[in-house]
């Protein structure tokens, strides 16, 4: 399928909840609602036309204008096709709805989002930092972070 | 020996501690031959050389290893029960050190002299077991306990493979006595134990497939009993670091080490007693005589000390059920049916 | 580290009180041992938290973070896109030569410019290398975890080969800075070609030694048979990819299937376990997709060799590297599998984001569902099947 075909399919059956598209780009995306990415995730992953069964990535960005975003790019072993989804959310509520439970290799992609974005995945099993240790503080790739100046007594830039 | 030392020393019990110090004049240069041997049998099969600096091709090198053991730092750590941390090692060197007085090591020495040698021998050899496991209890380390743990269920498991086994090398000789089992031995190849004994043909024939596999499974455990790939769980599994061992360092863990070759030393003479004629010539009358005894007896327990260390260089680990299993669902029922067969073979 | 509050630091008394670090209550018979960070077979620094049932694992808690190194802040804030490369090259640092063929790759496409011919040859000659390289240290330390010292240092003197070819052409023994963005720093120097070559003569041999000592020897196989089996579906789901997939049965290489260099005019095999010696899935099937892998390489670097034409490996390095805004991820195959690069560029010099989706990363969080119900052994088998480098799980 072609990612205009997967748009159009998608427009069909959600309606509101796609954003918005571009398909010229380098790499076709479609933006997703936050509500609705856990029913779009799961539809895309059972429904037998698609079948997205292999997440390849999961990745957080910060897009310097206040809002945070999560980037999902899809495959599927058996009809070789990728598309690419974007969610985005706001700094200052950052929730977006986990697909832990669609795709488990989401499961760790999420706590690290978590760990350097701070986006918050709701109804994530285990969400806690996975590359940082447990009790830092802030969320590093951040645009706006600040480097603490002590961690525990250590100093921190040197 | 004993008469000798009397009349030289009178008779003071000067007498009985240069007669309990004598196996450590063996032990230690075998020692220090073991060490090289398999620093540099090893290399040689990992496609390298060892040392080449200390000594000519590093013939010094163990040397230079027992001296370092001996002036490193003698850490006890402060989560250890002290006493306890203290006796292990030796436990486990006595256990070892204690075989030796029944090794026959020629015509005209042996430590005691009993009647019930072998079954000393088992009996002994077993004390290694409380030392281990106290060694991994004093610790107080998860690890060091695990490790402790599953070399106790090792050791006392291969205890009864051992025991089968000899059971049928005394089967054939009639007897419990080293020595005796040794001289019943004598008189050339064809009359070692592992050949079926100084019996007539037709038996020997019959009992060369059953003394085959008592002698193969004999090995096997005797490797399992000293802790050595492929059993060394307990020790050196690269889980455990270093599994019992691993909060002991300096002194201490060098009498570990002495105790893991006398032990090594002590289960292949074992075997060579029991199984290759001990310290009789294999060519009859040519090159026997006391002393050429001792050279017999060393040379075979030292080939299967090669053969340990090259079995250690060559295969994996096994998992500790694995080593279980071939114990008690191996090793045993074969061990059976052999007492069975040569039983009937010896009775007919 | 101060993350386990609740685990307390002197004994206790009542057994209730004891959790694990995520907070689950144990049972009075269970027992919480830690295998790592510091630890001889955790491959790098790596803690699992592991609930023991006497020698059975109840569950097993990975720790990861401990090599964090900020690869994708860095990234950020380098002027350069050619700047990131020595950064990438640490990621994984066994096989550095396939994370900066990677990130090359994925500006290159951004960039939308073709390299040269012999370029592309070049590349794919030493990511085979590469790829000997990294399962050779596989192979070689799985045999030590599992107790086998032998075959580790065999390994290691053929990887020696492989790494004196590397430094006759970039001068570095592990970490390269060799592939640059539009082709190679460095071109091969003369004798390369026929050093290789003599190279592929000498290795076969050595695999087949291997065979007989390790790979079908009875106890290695009682002790990854039938071990830590990973479905098909399951691995699927979890992202897993590379030998780990292809142990499962999943006949699936990026080098053929999502094709980038010149693997497409290349003749060579993708190689997927059978269950030949337990189930689909164990570990042996894994560690031999490993050791058929390598005679693969072997004939892809003879091909590559014969057919290398000339030209100048640096005629498409851009001067300045300014992609326009947009994104891409391409993903390339390195020896532990998917490795990912996500770039996205605000139209300027120096990248907006990198994101390296890295194979050990996602093949680790498989490691609970495979091991419960295994034992302690085990846990060393399964996690040395799984292939971790620590440099690349935490980046």
């Amino acid at each position: 399928m072609t990612p205009q075909e997967i748009h159009d399919n998608l427009k069909a059956k959600f309606g509101d909840a796609i954003l918005e598209a571009k398909m010229d780009a380098l790499q076709p995306w479609i933006r997703i609602a936050p509500d609705a990415i856990r029913e779009v995730a799961a539809f895309l992953h059972d429904e037998e036309a698609f079948r997205f069964d292999y997440l390849m990535c999961l990745s957080g960005v910060d897009y310097n204008d206040g809002n945070l975003g999560v980037v999902y790019h899809l495959f599927s072993m058996k009809h070789k096709h990728k598309i690419l989804l974007r969610v985005n959310c706001t700094k200052e509520n950052p929730h977006i709805p986990s697909v832990a439970s669609v795709w488990a290799s989401a499961n760790w992609h999420e706590r690290e989002a978590y760990d350097l974005f701070g986006i918050v995945f709701d109804g994530h099993p285990d969400l806690r930092r996975i590359l940082l240790p447990y009790d830092w503080e802030g969320y590093p790739l951040r645009k706006d972070y600040k480097v603490p100046e002590f961690y525990n007594g250590m100093k921190v830039p040197y | 020996m004993q008469e000798l030392l009397t009349s030289v020393l009178g008779d003071t019990v000067l007498v009985f501690v240069v007669l309990a110090a004598m196996p450590l004049l063996f032990i230690l240069p075998y020692a220090l031959v073991t060490i090289y041997l398999e620093m540099k049998i090893s290399a040689h099969m990992q496609d390298r050389v060892a040392y080449m600096r200390t000594g000519w091709h590093g013939v010094l090198q163990p040397v230079a290893d027992i001296l370092k053991l001996l002036q490193k730092e003698d850490t006890i750590h402060s989560g250890a029960d002290k006493t306890l941390f203290r006796i292990a090692p030796f436990l486990v060197f006595i256990g070892s050190y204690a075989s030796f007085a029944v090794l026959p090591f020629s015509s005209a020495y042996i430590g005691a002299d009993i009647n019930l040698g072998v079954f000393y021998l088992i009996a002994v050899s077993s004390l290694g077991v409380i030392g281990i496991l106290m060694a991994g209890w004093a610790s107080n380390n998860k690890w060091s306990l695990i490790g402790a743990v599953r070399s106790v269920s090792q050791i006392v498991s291969y205890e009864i493979p051992i025991a089968l086994s000899i059971l049928i090398a005394v089967m054939i000789t009639q007897s419990l006595n080293l020595q005796e089992i040794t001289r019943f031995q004598e008189g050339g190849l064809q009359n070692w134990v592992l050949f079926g004994g100084p019996l007539p043909l037709w038996q020997k024939l019959l009992l060369m497939p059953f003394t085959f596999v008592t002698f193969v499974i004999l090995m096997i455990a005797g490797i399992a009993e000293v802790n050595r790939v492929p059993f060394d769980l307990p020790e050196a599994e690269s889980e455990l670091v270093q599994g019992f061992n691993t909060e002991y360092s300096g002194m201490k863990f060098a009498i570990f080490y002495l105790a893991e070759f006398a032990n090594m030393f002590v289960v292949s003479a074992m075997t060579v007693s029991l199984f290759l004629g001990g310290w009789s010539s294999p060519f009859g009358d040519f090159m026997s005589g006391p002393l050429w005894g001792v050279f017999w007896f060393v040379t075979k327990g030292m080939l299967f000390v090669i053969l340990q260390i090259w079995i250690r260089w060559t295969l994996p680990r096994l998992r500790v059920d694995q080593l279980m299993h071939i114990s008690w669902k191996v090793m045993t029922p074969f061990l059976f049916v052999c007492i069975f067969a040569v039983g009937l073979i010896l009775v007919l | 580290m101060t993350e386990n509050k609740t685990l307390p630091t002197e004994y206790v008394t009542n057994p209730d009180e004891i959790k694990t670090s995520i907070g689950k209550t144990l049972r009075t018979d269970e027992m919480i041992i830690n295998m790592g960070p510091q630890h001889p077979s955790t491959h790098g620094v790596l803690r699992l938290e592991v609930v023991l049932d006497g020698e059975i694992i109840v569950d097993v808690i990975p720790h990861i973070g401990y090599l964090h190194r900020c690869f994708e802040k860095h990234s950020e804030h380098m002027t350069n896109y050619q700047q990131v490369i020595p950064y990438a090259d640490r990621m994984d640092y066994l096989a550095s030569m396939c994370n900066d063929w990677g990130y090359a790759l994925a500006v290159e496409r951004m960039l939308k410019i073709e390299v040269p011919e012999r370029v592309e040859y070049i590349r794919v000659i030493m990511a085979e290398l590469q790829r000997i390289a990294s399962h050779l240290i596989a192979i070689g330390t799985y045999g030590i975890d599992l107790g086998a010292f032998t075959p580790f240092l065999w390994c290691f003197r053929d990887r020696e080969r492989i790494l004196d070819l590397f430094e006759m052409t970039c001068g570095a023994r592990l970490l390269y800075n060799y592939i640059w963005v539009g082709g190679v720093s460095h071109d091969l120097p003369p004798k390369f070609v026929e050093r290789a070559k003599d190279f592929c003569t000498y290795f076969r041999p050595k695999i087949k030694e291997l065979n007989d000592l390790l790979s079908f020897n009875e106890i290695f196989i009682k002790r990854t048979a039938n071990i830590g089996v990973l479905p098909a579906d399951v691995a699927i789901n979890y992202g897993c990819s590379g030998p780990m997939l292809r142990g499962s049965g999943v006949n699936w290489d990026l080098r053929r299937d999502d094709p980038y260099g010149i693997y497409d005019k290349l003749e060579w095999e993708v190689r997927v376990g059978k269950g030949e010696m337990g189930t689909i899935g164990d570990c042996w099937d894994r560690y031999m997709v490993r050791v058929r892998e390598m005679e693969q390489s072997v004939n892809l670097i003879e091909q590559a060799l014969d057919k290398l034409p000339e030209g100048n490996v640096q005629a498409a390095i851009p001067k300045r590297i300014r992609p326009e805004v947009g994104e891409m991820y391409v993903r390339t195959e390195s020896p532990r599998g998917e490795l990912g690069f996500y770039i996205i560029s605000d139209g300027s010099t120096s990248p907006y984001r990198v994101k390296a989706r890295s194979p050990a990363f996602v093949n680790l969080s498989v490691l609970p569902e495979i091991s419960r119900g295994a034992m302690i052994g085990d846990l060393v088998a399964i996690v040395g099947s799984v292939d971790i480098v620590l440099g690349e799980v935490d980046r």
